[in-house]
C-alpha cells in the first residue's frame, strides 16, 4: 500500500460515483466531499472544482465546506491515517505514550505524514470509546483499548503493508458495557410495536395524531441531550406549521466528551431509535426523516442502513406504514465529518443542508423553519428511544420512574478513574455519590457531570442529583480520583473548545484560543495572578455573549476548577506580579546562533 | 395587532419601532447609537460581532438580530456592556495585525472609531501576530487579510448586491477565513470589480482600492471629524440604493 497522487481520470471516477449515490443537489455537498474522499484518501484541488460544478455551489463554497470539517483533507494523507481519540479519558489512560510509541517505530511526527506518505498520525476530539480509552481510529475504523501491545501490533501491520481489509477482526471489536438496566435498556419492544400503539391510541380517542403529541406531553419528556426542552411543545409547535412537508431529525452526533451512551442505542437498539422517530413523524404530520451520525460513527453505518432497509420490508418505513394510508415517511442517513459544534440542532440542520456547522440566529425556531426551511424537530437518539416506549407503554408508565420535573429514566456514560466504565441507566434524581459507588469509583476527588460544557463537582457536592432540577446532562460522567490534577483537565478542556469553535461570534472565535493560551502559559510557569483575573472576565464575556452554547459553556470548566480547585492554579504561579508574556531575551536566541555570539552583550535583562 | 408605531424601553427612555424591525435597527431610526460592527443598513442583520450585545430583562441578547417587541426593557449604555464591548474590540485587535499609524484606512476604519469611542487604551491580551499574506494581485484592488474581522458584509454583498460569489468563509474557529471564489484563489482571477457593493462595504482595510488611500488626507477623515457614535442616524435602516449594472 502506497499513497498516490491521484490523476483526473480518478478524481472524476470518485466524484462521478459520489454524486451517483447522492445525487447533485447543493445539499449533498457535505456528503458528496466526504464519499468522495473515501475513495481518493483526501479531496484533491481538482476534486473540489469538481464537485462545486456538479452540486451547483462556487468553487469557494466547496473549499469553505471542505476546510471546516477535521475529518476532510485538502491535503495528502497517510496510506494509513491514525487519529488518537484526545478526551482526557484518553490522555489518563496513556494515550500520550501510546502515540509516542507509535510514532517513534513508525517514523511519524504527530500531526505529520510519514516520508514515504505510509501512514500520518493525529488527535482528534474524543471518538465515544471512552469506556475503552485509549482508543483510536484508523481509516475511520475504531480500535479500543490501545494498550502497549495493541499499539506494537498496528505498528508491525502497518509496517508490513498489510490492507486495513486484512487486519484481524477482533482489533475492530467494540464491547457494550452495560452496567444497569432500568425501563429502557430492559424494555423488550418489537419493532413496529410502538407505532401501531401510537395509531391505535389515536384511533381510541378519536383524536389521531394529536394523542400522540398529548402522551408525549402527558409523559413530561424532556430532551435528552442535555439542553432539556419539552418535547411535546417543541413537537406541537412543529406540528401547528402549516408548511410541509415536516421534517424528524435525530441528532445520533454525540460529540460531548465523555459521552457514549449513544453508540450503544444506535448498535444495540437501533429499531428503537427509528420507532422513536416513525412515531414523531406520525404525531407531527412529517414525510421527511435524516439521522446525523457524527464521523467518528461512520463505520455503524452500513448496519444503521441495514435496519432501515429491513424495517422498509417490514412496512415499518416508506409509504403506507403500517398499512395506513397517507402515513408516509423515510429515513436517510447523512454522516458528520468531525465538528462538534454540529451537535447543535441549528447548525446540525446547517450541516445537513451541506453547508458549514454555523448555528442559526433564533428565531425563528427549528420548528417553525427547519431544515430547507421547513418545519423540522431535532431530538437526541435518547429523546427518540423514550418518546417510542411512552407511546408503547404509556405516559403513566413513564411517569412512574424519576422525579416530579425529571421524569422517567436517564442513561449515564461513566468512565475515568473507576473500576466498572460504561453505561448506566438510573431512575432519575440518583445521587452523585450512588453512581460513583455502583462504577467502583475510590478516592474520587471530582465528577464532571455533562462533559467539558457540563458542571465539575467537587467532593463535598456528590449528595448533588442528577436530573432537570439540580444537575442537569446529556449524560457524560468522567470520574477523576486524587492521583489527578485538575488544573490539567481544565487546560485540556480549554484546547478541546478552542479547537471546536466555528469561528462565527467574536468572543468565542477569539476567546476560546485566548484561554487555551493562557492556561498553557499557567502550566509553562509564566502565569501570574492578573492571568487568573483575565480568564475569570474572559469567561464572563463568553458565558454572557457568545452565539451559541459551545461559547456558553467553553469557559465553564475553567470557572468551575477556579472556584473548587484555586490551589491547583495558584502553585504554578511564578510570581504574584505581572510575568511579561514576551520573553526578550529569547527571541535574542536565533540572532545569537547566527553571530555565534552568546556574550554578556548579546543578551538582554540577567546573564544566562 | 395594529400598524401604529409600538415602543419598547432603551435605558429607560421610550424608543419607538416598526414591525419587522429588529432592536438595533429600531434604535438606529431613532437616533440612538449601539456600537456594532458587522450590521450594515442595507443588508440583513447576521449577528457575528457581538458588539450590539445588549441585556433584555437581565439577559444577554444580540440586539442586530434580536425582533423588537413591545414592552421589551433593555440595557444597553451601562459600565457593564460597554466594558464587555471593549474587551471584544480588544480580541478583534489581537486577533489580526492591526497597524494603525501605517494603514490607509486609518480614520476611515470602523473597528479604530469603535474602539475610541468605548474608550479602549490597550490591546490588553497577548496578539497572535497570525501568517496572513496580502493578495494584491488585481490591478485595481488589493486584499490585506491582516486586517479582516470576519464580519462577512463583502461576503453578503458580494451575494446579495452584486450577484457574483466573489467572497466565502472557509475554515473555522482561529483558522476561519475569508475565500476568494476563482480557480487560483486570487482575486486577479475573480469576478470582482472595483465598482462592486462588496468593495465598498468593508467596514476596516481588508478590500482596498489601489492608487487612492490618501485622498483625503489623515487628520480630515470621517471619524476624525466626529465620533462613530455622533454619527449613527447613518447607519439606520435604509432600502439598497439603485445601481448602475
Amino acid at each position: 500500500m502506497h499513497f498516490e497522487i491521484p490523476g483526473d481520470a480518478a478524481v472524476e471516477v470518485a466524484v462521478r460515483r459520489a454524486v451517483g449515490s447522492w445525487g447533485n443537489a447543493p445539499t449533498r455537498l457535505l456528503q458528496v466531499l466526504r464519499e468522495t474522499q473515501e475513495q481518493l484518501g483526501f479531496l484533491p484541488p481538482q476534486a473540489l472544482e469538481r464537485i462545486a460544478g456538479e452540486v451547483g455551489v462556487s468553487i469557494a463554497t466547496a473549499r469553505g465546506v471542505a476546510a471546516f470539517y477535521s475529518f476532510l483533507y485538502t491535503e495528502p494523507q497517510g496510506a494509513y491515517r491514525l487519529l488518537f481519540s484526545d478526551n482526557v479519558t484518553d490522555r489518563m489512560h496513556g494515550s500520550a505514550v501510546r502515540m509516542r510509541e507509535m510514532g517513534e517505530r513508525l517514523w511519524v511526527e504527530p500531526g505529520k505524514i510519514s516520508e514515504d506518505g505510509l501512514v500520518s498520525l493525529g488527535r482528534t476530539s474524543s471518538i465515544g470509546l471512552c469506556d475503552h480509552a485509549p482508543a483510536l481510529l484508523v481509516n475511520g475504523l475504531p480500535v479500543p483499548d490501545v494498550d502497549a501491545r495493541r499499539a506494537s501490533e498496528i505498528c508491525d501491520l502497518i509496517l508490513a503493508r498489510v490492507p486495513l481489509a486484512e487486519w484481524p477482526r477482533e482489533l475492530f471489536v467494540v464491547e457494550d458495557f452495560v452496567r444497569r438496566r432500568d425501563a429502557m435498556l430492559s424494555d423488550a419492544a418489537r419493532p413496529g410495536e410502538a407505532i401501531r400503539a401510537a395509531i391505535e391510541r389515536g384511533e381510541a380517542s378519536g383524536t389521531g395524531p394529536q394523542a400522540t403529541l398529548e402522551e408525549i406531553k402527558r409523559a413530561r419528556l424532556l430532551g435528552r441531550g442535555g439542553a432539556g426542552f419539552t418535547t411535546g411543545v417543541k413537537w406541537e409547535s412543529c406540528s401547528r406549521q402549516q408548511v410541509t412537508p415536516r421534517v424528524v431529525v435525530c441528532n445520533a452526533d454525540e460529540g460531548e466528551p465523555g459521552t457514549f451512551k449513544d453508540r450503544l442505542l444506535l448498535r444495540q437498539h437501533a429499531d428503537l431509535v427509528f420507532e422513536g422517530m416513525t412515531v414523531a413523524a406520525y404525531g407531527i404530520g412529517a414525510t421527511q426523516g435524516f439521522v446525523y451520525l457524527r464521523g467518528e460513527y461512520r463505520y455503524m453505518l452500513e448496519s444503521l442502513r441495514e435496519t432501515l432497509e429491513r424495517r422498509r420490508r417490514a412496512g415499518l418505513l416508506g409509504t403506507a406504514i403500517c398499512g395506513r394510508d397517507g402515513f408516509d415517511f423515510d429515513v436517510e442517513i447523512h454522516v458528520g465529518a468531525g465538528s462538534y459544534v454540529c451537535g447543535e440542532a441549528s447548525a446540525l440542520v446547517e450541516s445537513l443542508e451541506g453547508k458549514r456547522g454555523i448555528p442559526r440566529n433564533r428565531p425563528p425556531r427549528l420548528a417553525e423553519k427547519g431544515y430547507l426551511g421547513r418545519p423540522t424537530v431535532v431530538n437526541n437518539v435518547e429523546s427518540y428511544c423514550a418518546a417510542a416506549l411512552i407511546l408503547l407503554r404509556g405516559a403513566d408508565w413513564f411517569c412512574s420512574r424519576g422525579t416530579e420535573r425529571s421524569s422517567g429514566t436517564k442513561l449515564l456514560s461513566v468512565s475515568g478513574d473507576c473500576e466498572r466504565p460504561g453505561v448506566y441507566e438510573y431512575p432519575f434524581g440518583v445521587s452523585v455519590a450512588q453512581v460513583l459507588e455502583d462504577a467502583g469509583a475510590r478516592n474520587t476527588i471530582a465528577a464532571q457531570v455533562g462533559g467539558p460544557s457540563g458542571v465539575c463537582l467537587g467532593q463535598d457536592e456528590f449528595t448533588r442529583r442528577i436530573g432537570f432540577e439540580d444537575i442537569e446532562t446529556g449524560g457524560a460522567f468522567m470520574v477523576f480520583d486524587a492521583s489527578r490534577d485538575m488544573f490539567e483537565v481544565a487546560r485540556h478542556f480549554s484546547h478541546f473548545f478552542a479547537h471546536e469553535s466555528c469561528g462565527f461570534c467574536t468572543p468565542c472565535r477569539v476567546g476560546t484560543s485566548l484561554l487555551r493560551n493562557l492556561m498553557d502559559r499557567i502550566r509553562d510557569g509564566k502565569g501570574s495572578q492578573h492571568d487568573l483575573v483575565a480568564i475569570e472576565e474572559l469567561g464572563g464575556l463568553l458565558r454572557g455573549a457568545s452565539h451559541c452554547g459551545l461559547g456558553e459553556s467553553a469557559s465553564r470548566p475553567l470557572l468551575d476548577t477556579l472556584q473548587r480547585f484555586r490551589p491547583a492554579y495558584e502553585r504554578r504561579l511564578e510570581s504574584p506580579a505581572v510575568e511579561p508574556a514576551f520573553d526578550l531575551d529569547g527571541a535574542l536566541a536565533r540572532a545569537r546562533r547566527m553571530t555565534g555570539r552568546d556574550d554578556e552583550g548579546a543578551h538582554i535583562g540577567e546573564a544566562p | 395587532m395594529s400598524d401604529a408605531a409600538q415602543t419598547f424601553k432603551l435605558d429607560g427612555t421610550d424608543c419607538t419601532f416598526e414591525p419587522g424591525q429588529t432592536v438595533l435597527q429600531a434604535a438606529l431610526a431613532a437616533g440612538r447609537y449601539i456600537p456594532h460592527l458587522c450590521y450594515h443598513p442595507e443588508f440583513r442583520p447576521h449577528g457575528s460581532c457581538k458588539l450590539c450585545t445588549v441585556k433584555v430583562n437581565g439577559h444577554h441578547a444580540t440586539s442586530c438580530t434580536m425582533p423588537a417587541r413591545a414592552g421589551l426593557s433593555i440595557e444597553s449604555e451601562t459600565a457593564e456592556l460597554n466594558a464587555e464591548r471593549r474587551m471584544m474590540v480588544q480580541l478583534l485587535f489581537v486577533e489580526g495585525n492591526h497597524f494603525c499609524p501605517s494603514c490607509e484606512k486609518s480614520g476611515h476604519c470602523k473597528l479604530q472609531a469603535v474602539a475610541y469611542d468605548l474608550g479602549m487604551t490597550s490591546p490588553r491580551f497577548d496578539h497572535f501576530f497570525p501568517d496572513r499574506p496580502v493578495d494584491a494581485t488585481h490591478p485595481d484592488l488589493m486584499l490585506d487579510f491582516n486586517r479582516c474581522i470576519l464580519c462577512e458584509l463583502c461576503v453578503r454583498a458580494s451575494a446579495e448586491v452584486d450577484g457574483k460569489h466573489v467572497f466565502a468563509l472557509g475554515g473555522r474557529g482561529m483558522g476561519k477565513h475569508l475565500v476568494v471564489n476563482s480557480k487560483s484563489g486570487l482575486l486577479r482571477d475573480s469576478e470582482v470589480s472595483k465598482t462592486d457593493k462588496a468593495v465598498e462595504v468593508c467596514p476596516v482595510g481588508v478590500i482596498i482600492r489601489k492608487r487612492v488611500g490618501f485622498a483625503t488626507p489623515v487628520g480630515a477623515r470621517r471619524f476624525d471629524e466626529r465620533p462613530i457614535s455622533a454619527q449613527a442616524s447613518e447607519y439606520a435602516p435604509r432600502p439598497p440604493p439603485q445601481r448602475e449594472k
